[in-house]
């Protein structure tokens, strides 16, 4: 076969990676210093700044779209271009994409701290911001499909569908959840009111987690994890059901945040999608985990495997957690509590957070051209981040049964026994604790950091690495038959549709029914809502 | 007010559920059925994908292939 040498772009992976790593301390960074507040509010410092309620979305945001948003296109331009045999298919892209989303981040800092909020979780960003996160998505989408679309090898691997459908659904999401009446530069009024508000926020909010923090996420252990540990995936069929079943199920599941408000019983119902999500979730991790059958003396000498077989564990542990956690008698216990931050913090800091080192230290030595400085260092973040995990979550349970307890917990007159700041300062300790774990999680980060800069030090980025590939397609020697799925696999923009259409009936199913209410908002006349 | 009454406003509403029924029964037991009677061979190619990206030229020259 006639084969030509292209080089794929490994400088806009290092500027990723890099980005990953700096914006995970500062996201860690500002947790922490909210979760000392927890135990010594006077730590705000009476300076609006610096006080919980603008922390509180400058960590989430700052780990979510920052640290996890970064780690998603590291992996995402180094794994596509090799899976396509192709160089992203534009440099300038590429910049415009890694400047802006910086740039966005750095905008959407200041403003959180400056307190520029739409309010909505996850989606606090004011509308300028929502509109350049929109162009930069685009951006991004348009050079990965380019990309696809010139690729040197006919099927799109497994990994590659969970980018696409990530890029369609976060598209999807943050476009309809943006809708707002913009009244300043700064101050927009959410298209939505009342119950419809709550229902279509958490439509996104919840598949922010799925299709923010898991999609991609998957498509990444897809690639990584058979890379690291050299071979290949358990089960290429499970992939497949996995896929489809996953992103079907995912897109109903926003309601089971909203049980026990005034959202309808019937919309309530949809939690039953939260219980299915289940057999996916743990399909995934079983096709994960079972990779390494056979290979479990290498787990034990590659820190990189530890990394990852932590994450998918913790995948695992959380995506079992999340459907109990929308059963309605299971909700009951945990709602308000402490116990929905251990779980979140199960997911974000092991399944994401140790995911993204296991492929860093996988990833950076491989683009320039060394070996990691230093197996112990890397071992010691291995360790004390998985016990910073513990110690974070853990307490965090702890306290939220402490508070589900005593706030159901009446005299024998019927009165409520505890008055609420009873049941917070009876918490203190166990926020000591999460603190402490929190430290813990942030010293392994700066660890990995220290162990980078050393690596990078004594190596010589590859910023243009050659590939033999070939010139054209390869014929495929064709079966007998070729199934419809077959079909699907070597063409993008069709696949790119076919996600879209099942997200959207989950979303439309869903919605439309509180948009089809008259009035779900009662008005006073001389009352004139959405004005400054 | 029941859900009932905001879907009877929607014209032709009680075809929409067998629609939606129907797609995804036949989607997914398509799939199923495509999955599971997927060639051995196939299946094997196309999960070494992530595995071969690395390697010189004659890698695409796969007896799979």
């Amino acid at each position: 076969m006639e084969t030509q040498t292209i080089y794929y772009d490994n400088k806009i992976v290092r500027n990723f990676a890099f980005a990953t790593a700096l914006w995970g301390v500062v996201g860690m960074l500002v947790g922490l210093y909210a979760a000392l507040q927890m135990v010594w509010p006077q730590l705000s410092f009476d300076f609006a700044p610096t006080t919980f309620g603008r922390l509180r979305p400058l960590h989430t945001n700052a780990v979510i779209f920052a640290f996890v948003g970064n780690g998603i296109f590291m992996g995402v331009y180094y794994s596509l271009q090799r899976l396509c045999k192709a160089r992203m298919w534009s440099d300038l892209a590429s910049k415009v994409h890694f400047w802006g989303w910086q740039a966005i981040i750095v905008a959407a800092a200041v403003t959180l701290l400056a307190g520029f909020t739409t309010g909505k979780e996850y989606a606090e960003l004011e509308w300028p911001i929502d509109i350049a996160i929109t162009l930069i998505w685009v951006v991004f989408g348009l050079n990965m499909m380019m990309t696809i679309v010139k690729r040197k090898e006919h099927v799109i691997y497994v990994a590659i569908w969970f980018y696409i459908a990530t890029w369609i659904t976060v598209a999807m999401l943050h476009i309809v959840n943006s809708f707002e009446y913009p009244i300043a530069l700064f101050k927009s009024y959410s298209y939505y009111a009342g119950v419809q508000d709550a229902l279509v926020q958490w439509w996104y909010g919840h598949n922010a987690v799925a299709f923010f923090l898991t999609t991609p996420y998957l498509g990444l252990m897809y690639y990584f994890l058979p890379k690291a540990a050299n071979r290949p995936i358990y089960s290429y069929r499970l992939s497949i059901i996995h896929f489809w079943a996953l992103i079907f199920l995912y897109i109903w599941a926003g309601p089971h945040h909203l049980l026990y408000t005034s959202l309808p019983d019937w919309a309530q119902s949809w939690v039953v999608f939260s219980i299915m999500l289940i057999a996916p979730s743990w399909g995934g991790m079983i096709n994960g985990l079972f990779t390494l059958r056979g290979a479990w003396d290498k787990v034990k000498e590659d820190p990189v495997l530890k990394f990852m077989v932590v994450a998918v564990t913790a995948y695992g542990m959380a995506t079992l957690e999340g459907p109990l956690l929308s059963l309605k008698n299971v909700n009951a216990i945990a709602h308000f509590t402490d116990w929905i931050v251990a779980h979140v913090h199960v997911g974000g800091l092991g399944w994401n957070g140790f995911l993204t080192f296991g492929i860093l230290y996988w990833l950076i030595p491989r683009i320039f051209g060394t070996q990691m400085y230093s197996k112990k260092l890397m071992n010691a973040h291995f360790w004390i981040g998985t016990l910073g995990i513990l110690f974070y979550a853990i307490p965090l349970y702890w306290a939220g049964f402490t508070q589900s307890l005593m706030w159901k917990s009446f005299t024998a007159d019927g009165i409520i026994q505890y008055r609420f700041l009873e049941t917070v300062t009876n918490i203190v300790p166990m926020y000591a604790l999460r603190a402490l774990g929190g430290l813990m999680y942030l010293s392994g980060a700066l660890i990995m950091v220290y162990n980078i800069f050393r690596t990078v030090k004594t190596g010589v980025l590859v910023a243009n690495e050659a590939a033999h590939v070939p010139v054209a397609l390869p014929r495929e020697v064709s079966g007998t038959r070729e199934h419809w799925h077959r079909w699907i696999e070597k063409r993008p923009v069709q696949m790119l549709v076919a996600s879209l259409v099942i997200v959207a009936i989950g979303g439309i199913i869903e919605l439309v029914p509180t948009f089809l209410i008259q009035s779900n908002v009662p008005t006073i006349a001389a009352v004139k809502p959405y004005s400054a | 007010m029941k859900f009932i009454n905001y879907l009877q406003s929607i014209t032709g509403i009680s075809i929409f559920p067998l629609i939606a029924l129907i797609i995804f029964t036949v989607f997914f037991t398509a799939m199923l059925i495509y999955v599971f009677a997927m060639d051995k061979n196939t299946v094997a190619r196309i999960s070494h994908i992530p595995l071969e990206d690395n390697l010189p030229s004659s890698s695409f020259n796969d007896p799979l292939l």
